[in-house]
């Protein structure tokens, strides 16, 4: 038994290094400086996703800043106070959002932001990314403040705090480290995602720092290289993939850093 | 002697299903009150009635009166939060804060805003650990984690943080029961000093506790008052025949 489990758990961790390891065999011979700086260029000059990465960076910031704040704050509703039947239907909504493929998000906002805005912009990519954010910080927040357990609630009670004190000095400080977790896995899921972007930020070839203008990504950029017929983008994609795992394992590893135990 | 807390004809209702029948009780000033009795039969429900920790439970509702002082808690319109400042609790299991060891003695001073400066709340920090008997085992180390704290030690603290903001009567829902005999004895001794100046009622199982402790025990089940007298007579000459059953451990 023991032995089937570990096979398991040794089968789970060795495909993730399968594939960290393929990126990294593949993309680091067209790494460099340069490639982390320029913007894309016509095939055989060169070229690169300095403003890939800036994009990216953008849109998943103008998202965490829409999502974090609300999907934290419907996270403590739920948790808190949401026992009632609006929490029971926000709750099912929540789920139902996260399993809705992106795609569907990235053409509910191009209905939204972008037909009435007139063009595709780094706003209307920012606000896909936060849409599909939130419903699973709300989720991953009331989880981990559920898990805080009632007698703590309680003592804080006892003292004479107020309702709204209790949830803001004791349960969720209790309850941050795992908030943070669940905050930096959907920031982590957003900066991967590809399909919303396309109808939204759609993609630019240059260095854009106007939000209301079409942006370019980290995986638009990729799906851009990967999908073309030389074999020097096809390099190009498998670099910038390793840039973009490297990114996100970068914000894993920050978190936890941040958010080590203190108490 | 005066009393600090009267309870008269206190019906209390989970829902449809009635929890205390009709209790009435008179809580001495600066004396510890035990609740006896088994598992179940409300004494801990009506501890919490004292200080309206019910209020948490939707479903719960409360009927009759528990006046403090002359004050009807239950009348519209009571400040919850001043009367919890008023009437303390240490709960059964340890509860510390996730904070360090003076931030958890300093949250209540804080959040009711008790202390003047920097200095008064150290000063009030040291002395609710000293009444606690607790300072001299953590004035080094005032800055780590509560949870660093041995189970004793952590009950402690949580006695320290509700003397902290200043309460007169505190309320006790089984302290010792997760504890070792020298943790409790450490509590009981802390309890005998305390009703110098508080008033104290605490619930237990273990009826010697009662005995070692208690002033006056109230006897308690199926959500019934059974008996209410001084704990020496009730442990000796109890006016009940199912006081003295329960007592001498012929059911329970």
């Amino acid at each position: 038994m023991t032995l089937l489990t570990a096979a398991c758990a040794f089968f789970a961790i060795a495909i993730l290094l399968i594939i960290i390891s393929y990126i990294a065999a593949r993309g680091v011979s067209s790494l460099s400086l340069q490639f982390l700086i320029d913007t894309p260029k016509p095939v055989g000059e060169g070229g690169g996703i300095g403003n890939a990465i800036l994009g990216s960076a953008l849109m998943t910031t103008l998202a965490a800043i829409i999502g974090l704040p609300i999907g934290i704050a419907a996270g403590v509703y739920l948790a808190e106070f949401g026992n009632g039947t609006f929490g029971k239907v926000t709750r099912f909504v929540a789920d139902t959002l996260i399993g809705i493929p992106s795609i569907i998000i990235g053409i509910f906002v191009y209905t939204l932001v972008v037909l009435p805005m007139g063009r595709q912009s780094g706003l209307a990519g920012g606000i896909a990314l936060s849409l599909i954010m939130i419903p699973i910080v709300a989720r991953t927040t009331e989880e981990m403040i559920r898990l805080v357990p009632n007698s703590m609630r309680e003592g804080a009670l006892a003292l004479g705090a107020p309702q709204w004190r209790v949830t803001w000095n004791i349960v969720l400080p209790a309850a941050s480290t795992g908030i943070a977790t669940g905050a930096m896995l959907a920031i982590a899921r957003i900066t991967g995602e590809t399909a919303p972007l396309l109808f939204t930020a759609l993609n630019s070839r240059f260095y854009n720092v106007y939000l209301d203008q079409p942006m370019a990504s980290l995986t638009v950029q990729i799906f851009n290289y990967a999908t073309g017929p030389f074999e020097v983008e096809h390099a190009m994609a498998w670099a910038a993939t390793l840039i973009l795992v490297g990114l996100i394992l970068l914000i894993n590893i920050t978190v936890r850093f941040l958010t080590r135990k203190k108490f | 002697m005066q009393s600090k807390i009267s309870i008269s004809n206190l019906n209390f209702y989970y829902g449809k299903a009635q929890a205390l029948f009709d209790i009435s009780l008179e809580i001495p000033e600066r004396q510890v009150v035990a609740f006896i009795g088994p598992s179940g039969c409300g004494k801990s429900t009506f501890l919490r009635t004292l200080n309206r920790m019910n209020d948490t439970i939707p479903i719960a509702r409360a009927e009759g009166s528990v006046r403090i002082d002359g004050e009807n808690i239950y009348a519209p319109g009571t400040d919850v939060v001043a009367l919890r400042r008023k009437v303390g609790m240490v709960f059964q299991k340890s509860n510390p804060f996730p904070k360090s060891i003076f931030e958890n003695v300093a949250y209540g001073i804080r959040i009711n805003g008790i202390h003047k400066n920097k200095t008064d709340m150290q000063e009030r920090v040291e002395k609710a650990l000293c009444d606690a008997a607790l300072w001299d085992e953590v004035k080094d180390r005032l800055n780590g984690s509560a949870f660093g704290l041995s189970g004793g030690q952590q009950q402690r603290l949580c006695i320290a943080r509700a003397l902290a903001v200043q309460p007169e009567v505190i309320l006790m829902d089984e302290p010792a029961s997760a504890l070792d005999p020298i943790a409790t004895q450490k509590i009981e001794e802390l309890v005998v000093e305390l009703k110098k100046q508080y008033s104290i009622v605490i619930v237990t199982h273990n009826m010697q506790q009662a005995a070692r402790v208690s002033d006056k025990t109230a006897f308690f089940m199926l959500g019934k008052l059974v008996e209410y007298n001084p704990t020496q007579k009730m442990f000796t000459n109890p006016d009940e025949r199912l006081t003295e059953d329960y007592i001498t451990g012929r059911f329970g």
